[in-house]
């Protein structure tokens, strides 16, 4: 059975079409390396000396998304918490070091990664990095496959299991807020500045100037180094503190790169499989047909040469 | 030895009654493994319903730390593995043009075209919106590994419907379709082996992204490599295993005595050469991802458990069974290795994932119930279509001597 030049014009045409068609476009999240990554993106620096505590941002975070309102008790403190699907956001105590002086108080939410892996992992891009930065979740198109949860470093994303008909939930950075011009909710009412929302660029800015003691500030009161800055590439949520990352449950394990380009080398995987396999394939059926002739037979997949036969 | 002109005509009654009247055949199916079968397609259909009507939480072990499970784990990626036989004997007909082999390309073709339907269902009960399975056709995540596996998984079913559409055809006797078909089958061997390599190693890539939660004795840049070696040592697993089985509960319909073991010996020659490759790609991804002194840890060990236990053990039986010339041994030596593709995705994508969490996951016997009832409609189907179109041999004939079902 020969290939024919029909044939081989369907398989080129087919295989030559669907790399045409199925070209890797890089995630719109992708930096091209130049300058500091997400420059221009809305960013909140969180300054983990100044938060008391009050969980005021926990409170306005669900009256903003109409989510159940947050234990007020400050009781739920004895235990480390994790975001919900119906609890966006959740500030967790830490002792500290032994002899630290007071303890410590951490909000967790969505990372909003300059690069995020939970958007280039979703196969319909449900989640979807906006060039202001948040990362925010269309539902409507979502599958449920949950391979952004398996994807996300920080492990954000939660999921509704209780439900027949369950979506991903996570901290949207309140996009919609941010479209009218407004701060996200969490940073509009924090009391103590330990959340203070501006352009990443800047922020970072205003994080080295507290470490370095700039403007007054008293130096040496932080340890030097912005938790976000490099973490997964670089994450618009801002870290600042005194003690180090794992006294505060801020997972060091982060690796200090952007996810998606993990995947860079397996993603020209198929254009060179539909380029290189054919022609491959089809010398090594020429290598065959050559050994079969020798020994007596005809073409493979055709036995004792003949067509349109049933198989033995 | 043409079998395309049925003798009589195709009677679909005769066919799906194996030409007995309703009552014989509905006696016939009276049997303990047919009853046990029925039990366990009625528990599993009833979860099922259950898993659609009161979500995934009340039905699985799933948690936030552990999105995927055993469907995931099982169903789709095992599934997928196992259903690699397809175009591993396409490519050994066509592209080695090993003739011989035709004896067992039909039962390989319909068993991974059983595969890949059973693990689509699969990813359909284990999806939390499966209705919208269709945006994967209209919003195109090109970035994500999970997109390309999809869209190859879609692309590779289609070819392999084809592929089995040749004894369809010939079972209903359409000869211009057969025939038509009988002469795209390079063509689609070419499309097949091209899809396979991309989703089988996708299936690997789609861990690129977890360097963190994949222990690093399986975590390696080289992942896809490892799953696509590994595939095709599942697909020449399957291959033997199922013909093996195939000749053990189908004799009738081998044509009368048949000595396969030159197949099976050379099968296992390559059994024993991908075997050796592949556990040689896993020591140097030990060594290229720095991870040699982790072998010394329980996880090491439960990596040697694999990777000695089940990777290379079987590819020493598979050359003991060549060089004493046993039969036996290779398809002993196929079912072990098969079970060592088993315990490399489940370690992949739930055992050694999420490594360093305290709570391990476990499935709910719900989830074991949902991958058995897969398990036995695949076997259920595969004995169905062997009782009535040509795989093993000639087309059955059929009469009330015929097998139940």
């Amino acid at each position: 059975m020969k290939l024919g030049r029909r044939g081989f014009l369907g398989v080129a045409g087919f295989s030559g079409g669907l790399l045409l068609a199925g070209r890797p476009r890089a995630a719109r999240a992708e930096e091209q390396g130049r300058g500091i990554p997400g420059e221009q993106e809305s960013a909140v620096l969180v300054d983990t000396t100044r938060c008391v505590g009050c969980r005021g941002c926990e409170a306005a975070c669900s009256e903003a998304h109409g989510l159940p309102p947050p234990d007020p008790d400050d009781k739920v403190f004895e235990s480390r918490r994790s975001t919900s699907p119906d609890q966006f956001t959740v500030v967790n105590r830490f002792p500290g070091p032994a002899g630290a002086a007071r303890p410590h108080f951490v909000k967790s939410q969505c990372m909003h990664c300059v690069s995020p892996a939970c958007a280039s992992a979703c196969p319909v891009r449900a989640l979807q990095k906006s060039p202001g930065g948040p990362v925010f979740y269309d539902g409507t198109r979502c599958l449920g496959c949950r391979y952004c949860m398996v994807a996300c470093p920080f492990g954000v994303p939660r999921y509704q299991y209780e439900k027949a008909a369950p979506y991903v939930r996570k901290c949207d950075f309140c996009a919609s807020r941010q479209a009218e011009g407004k701060a996200p909710a969490c940073a509009s009412v924090c009391p103590s500045g330990a959340l203070t929302f501006g352009k990443r660029g800047e922020l970072l800015d205003e994080a080295k100037r507290r470490i370095y003691g700039a403007q007054g500030a008293q130096p040496g009161r932080y340890l030097r180094r912005i938790y976000g800055e490099h973490e997964a590439g670089g994450t618009d949520w801002l870290y600042l503190s005194d003690i180090p990352s794992e006294e505060l449950g801020l997972d060091d394990t982060i690796a200090r790169e952007s996810y998606p380009r993990m995947v860079d080398g397996a993603l020209s995987v198929p254009p060179i499989v539909m380029a290189l396999w054919p022609p491959l394939l089809m010398g090594l059926r020429q290598a065959a047909a050559r050994r079969n002739r020798k020994a007596g037979g005809g073409e493979p997949g055709a036995p004792d040469g003949e067509e349109g036969e049933g198989h033995e | 030895m043409s079998d395309t002109a049925p003798a009589a005509g195709f009677d679909l009654r005769r066919q799906l009654l194996l030409g007995m009247t309703w009552r014989a055949y509905a006696r016939s199916l009276l049997t303990p493994v047919n009853a046990l079968a029925a039990v366990i397609c009625g528990v599993g259909l009833a979860v099922v319903v259950w898993r659609f009507r009161a979500g995934l939480g009340a039905t699985t072990n799933l948690t936030q730390a552990y999105p995927w499970g055993l469907w995931v784990g099982f169903d789709m990626l095992t599934g997928i593995a196992l259903a690699a036989g397809g175009f591993t004997i396409g490519a050994t007909i066509q592209f080695f043009g090993l003739e011989e082999y035709h004896a067992v390309e039909r039962s390989a073709i319909l068993a991974a075209w059983l595969g890949y339907m059973l693990e689509m269902t699969g990813v359909i009960i284990d999806l939390g919106r499966p209705w919208n399975i269709y945006q994967v056709f209209l919003h195109f995540g090109t970035t994500s590994m999970l997109f390309e596996v999809t869209w190859c998984v879609l692309c590779y079913t289609s070819v392999l419907t084809l592929e089995f559409s040749l004894p369809f055809f010939q079972w209903l006797g359409w000869k211009r379709a057969y025939a038509m078909m009988r002469k795209a089958l390079l063509a689609l061997t070419v499309l097949a082996v091209v899809f396979s390599t991309m989703h089988q190693s996708a299936l690997g890539s789609l861990f690129l992204l977890t360097p963190g939660k994949l222990h690093p004795l399986w975590y390696s840049r080289f992942i896809f490599l490892f799953f696509l070696a590994s595939s095709v040592v599942a697909g020449i697993g399957m291959i033997i295993v199922v013909y093996a089985l195939s000749c053990r509960f189908f004799p009738k319909h081998l044509g009368g005595p048949r000595d396969s073991s030159k197949l099976v010996l050379g099968m296992g020659k390559a059994g024993a050469l991908v075997g050796f490759a592949y556990f040689v790609l896993k020591v140097q991804g030990v060594v290229d991802g720095h991870a040699w002194d982790l072998l010394r840890t329980r996880w090491g060990l439960w990596f040697l458990v694999e990777v000695l236990g089940f990777v290379l053990a079987p590819v020493l039986l598979y050359a003991e069974g060549v060089r004493r010339r046993r039969a036996v041994l290779v398809q002993v030596a196929a079912g072990w290795a098969l079970a060592g593709v088993v315990l490399n995705r489940l370690n992949v994508s739930v055992i050694a994932f999420n490594w360093r969490d305290p709570t391990p996951y476990v499935p709910r016997w719900t989830e074991l119930m949902v991958s058995l009832t897969l398990v036995t409609v695949g076997v259920l189907a595969y004995r169905w279509i062997v009782n009535r179109m040509a795989i093993l041999g000639e087309r059955p004939a059929l009469g009330p001597a015929s097998q139940g079902d």
